[in-house]
Formats: C-alpha cells, structure tokens, sequence
C-alpha cells in the first residue's frame, strides 16, 4: 500500500460509527452486525478523525498532546493504514 | 464480534447483541426458514411500548447492536417509532429484512430516524428460482429495486444467500449480483438445519462437492475483490455438518447474545425454543434477570454442565461443546456433546445425513415451505 500523505483527509467509511461503551469501559466501532472493541490508542486517534483533519493535523494535536513522545508520528500513520486496509476508513 | 465477557457461569459478559424477532408473521414461505415450526401458535406480539422498554433495558446491560428481525419485521407498523427510540438509546441498529413490503418512502424514513444498517435476504439469484424458493411471483424484481434504493439513501448494506443444494451452484451469479447491486458486505450462508431447514433438511444440505466448488469459487472472487482494493467483503458460512470438529455456537451459551421472540420470550439463540426448557419472558422478569440469573440463560453457561468427551476436551473453550439445539434436535438431549464433532458417540448420525445428500436427496418440489397452514399442521402434530 503506498504511503499516506501529511495532506490526506481520513474518514470513517459510511455505516461505521465510533462510541464510547461503558458497559464494555472502552471506545467500540460498530458496523453492520459487527463491533470492534478498541484500545487507548486506537481511541485516542479515531477521535480526531471526523472528515476534517488531515493526518499531519491529527499527528500534531497528539504530539502536543503526549508531549513528543518518541515514534508517535509512525504508530499513527500505521493505525491508519491498518485501518485504511480493514475499510474502516477512506481517505480523501 | 469482539467478545468481552468471561465464560463463568456467575459473572456474564454483557448481552452485546440484542436480537428483536419483532413478528412471526411474514408474507414468504421459505422452506428454510429459522422460526419455530409452530409459529402459528405462539403468543402475542409485544406492544410498541413494550418494545422499547427491552431495548433500554438491554441497552443497560451493555447491548449495542440490534437486530430488527423477524418473520418480516416491515409488518409492523410501528418500525419508525421503534428506530426513533433505538438510535436516542445508541444502539447501532440493523434491519434485517426480506425487502418486501420496503418502499422507497419507508428507506427514506427509516433514515431520517437513525437505521443504520438494512440487510436483505435473497432467495437465488435467479429470478425463477428466486420466487419458487420464496413463494412469491413478484419478491426477486422487488429485491432488486429495494437494494438499489438503500445503496441510493446512503446505507451500508449486508446482502444475505442462504444456499442449499438447489442454489449453490450459481455461487458466481449470486456473487456478481451483490457486486453489481454495491452490497458491502455478501453473507453466502449455507443453511443450518433448525426450524424448517430441519424438516427439510434432506432436500437442503448440499454434497461435500458442491460445498468445495462454492468455496473454491469464492475464494476466487476473494481474490479478485482484494487486488482491486474493493471494499466488498464476502462471508462464506459452511455447514457444520461438513466439519469434524463443532461451531463455537453463539460464542457460547448466554454469552453475547440475546433473543427476544415475538411474544417477548427471551432466548440465548433464534432456535432455542425448541429445547425443553422453560425460557423467561420479558412480561415477567426484567432483562436483568433473565440475562443474568434465569435458569434457562445459565443453563449451559460454563463448562461444569459439560459430559464427556467435553469435558475433559483441550478445545472445549474454542467451541464451548457445540451446538445445544443441534445436540437436542440429533440425539433427543441437548446436553450431550454436539454430534457434528468426530468424538461424539453419535457422530454417525452425520455421517448419515452427508450419505443421503450424495445419494438421495428429494427435489425441490418435495420441500414442505413454511407457512401457516402447515404451521398449525405441525402444531396439532
């Protein structure tokens, strides 16, 4: 898959939606029939994908956020992709 | 589905999947159908209100997804209302219909109120053999047009085949179709034999040969999808009769799911109504308790219930022992192991059943399609 650029608009594809469940404590995606309970970090950057933000906006709030944790910038662009590759998200 | 509860009988994970079987009522006779075979006989719908008290009730206990199922669940007039409540509750929420009786005005509303899934059965993907399957002249052009119609308002769509041997063998039309009708997702489901499947269940189960060119043929189209980085996922659901080893059935006994049946009898699946157990009803206990402390939902919780050679079997947390309705329906109790495995004691009864798929399996004329008269038939036994 080729690489995913700064510019790039991610988006939950449509029919996917991204909530918090506190029966389960954790963020989920739900889709037809189906549901993917999520971790912190999955959460943390699903968050900011709204159709919006470009993915160098999504890195830098996180960045600030996490005060420069070294690697942050890699761990989200492979999120994404493994994303991206599920159809969890387009990009536009 | 990502599960989260633990196995143990005292603590259940939360019931994540609500079913609501809204009607038993449907305008199609497919001779496979799910439901109970006396159908006819059963109880009372519940109200409107009574509806979505379950769905909040459920929603409590951590439900998230819903299916609004049935029967047909367009019969009810009350579709939009209980949508509306739905969606205000959070619940991610599926239609799960045969598409007659939808209407482009009614794909519409149901969007306006917060659906956020329709999946629609089909019998074929040929027209004749469609309607012949489906008991109605008019379903596959319906189909069709309803299909374009969800795509049209937005939707993610499930499109969903159960095959048998009178369709499976046009796997490639029906995979083309759900292309060319943009599906999302295709369940190509071979048929599990419960309800009337199990009546029919001669005239149903496919050969081991026609099984291995489906799925060679899926996987093929599998293939081609992927490399064309096409969202269109295919689903191909064998029959567990041709497995020597059981299904993790529901994920386990009152583990995730939870079935509430027209009259408000609660289920831990669609086809346990046919055990002889005495199965709570939501006009009397609260969800709360159905789920977490009715004897009928903790019944095969766990492993201690298990005989041998589950119990003491190194895959019994992988398939939970199986199926319990299968187990009941094969040997006369739902407790011994699933006969599907190659340990059990009655495996034989499989071997059987393939034996006569190969040799002597009756046409499709011969299948006795479900409807009322032949419900009330079979109630009067």
């Amino acid at each position: 898959m080729s690489a995913i650029a700064d510019e790039q608009i991610p988006n939950l594809r449509r029919g996917f939606r991204f909530q918090w469940e506190p029966a389960q404590q954790a963020h989920v995606l739900l889709y037809p029939e189906g549901m993917i309970k999520l971790n912190e970090a999955a959460a943390l950057i699903l968050e900011l994908v709204d159709g919006e933000r470009h993915v160098a906006a999504i890195v830098d709030t996180l960045r600030t956020r996490f005060d420069n944790v070294p690697g942050i910038r890699e761990d989200i662009l492979e999120f994404l992709e493994v994303a991206h590759g599920n159809h969890w998200l387009e990009f536009r | 589905m990502v599960t989260t509860g633990s196995n143990s009988a005292r603590t259940p994970g939360p019931p994540l999947w609500l079913l609501a079987e809204l009607t038993y009522r449907c305008p199609l006779q497919c001779p496979y159908c799910s439901n109970p075979l006396d159908f006819a006989a059963q109880g009372g719908e519940l109200s409107t209100a009574e509806w979505i008290d379950v769905f909040r009730q459920a929603r409590e206990l951590g439900a998230a997804q819903l299916g609004l199922s049935g029967g047909e669940p367009l019969v009810r007039q009350d579709l939009v209302e209980l949508i509306r409540a739905a969606r205000e509750l959070g619940y991610y929420s599926n239609l799960i219909t045969s598409g007659i009786g939808l209407t482009e005005a009614k794909v519409a509303a149901f969007a306006e109120a917060g659906l956020d899934h329709i999946q629609i059965s089909f019998q074929a993907a040929d027209e004749e053999l469609n309607n012949l399957l489906a008991g109605s002249g008019k379903a596959y052009a319906q189909k069709v047009a309803m299909a374009r119609a969800v795509k049209a308002h937005g939707y993610p769509m499930v499109l969903n085949f159960v095959t048998h041997r009178h369709n499976i063998d046009r796997i490639d039309r029906i995979i083309e179709l759900c292309i060319e009708l943009e599906a999302d997702y295709v369940e190509l489901a071979t048929c599990q034999f419960y309800g009337w499947a199990q009546l029919n269940r001669a005239g149903l189960l496919p050969s081991k040969a026609q099984l291995e060119r489906a799925e060679r043929i899926t996987n093929e189209y599998r293939e081609r999808l992927r490399v064309q980085g096409h969202p269109c996922k295919l689903i191909f659901v064998t029959p567990d009769y041709y497995e020597e080893r059981p299904k993790a059935c529901m994920n386990g006994w009152g583990s995730l799911f939870l079935d509430i049946t027209p009259d408000g009898t609660a289920l831990p699946c669609h086809s346990a109504r046919q055990l002889p157990i005495r199965f709570p009803n939501v006009r009397e206990h609260s969800i709360r308790h159905i789920w977490q402390e009715s004897s009928g939902f903790n019944r095969f919780r766990g492993y201690d219930w298990m005989p041998e050679p589950c119990r003491s079997c190194d895959e019994k947390e992988k398939d939970f022992g199986g199926c319990r309705c299968q187990a009941f329906l094969l040997t006369g109790d739902a407790a011994n192991p699933d006969p599907v495995c190659a340990k059990s004691d009655r495996h034989d009864l499989i071997l059987d059943a393939r034996r006569e798929a190969q040799e002597a399996a009756p046409a499709l004329e011969q299948l006795q399609f479900r409807n009322e008269k032949a419900s009330r038939l079979i109630c009067k036994g």
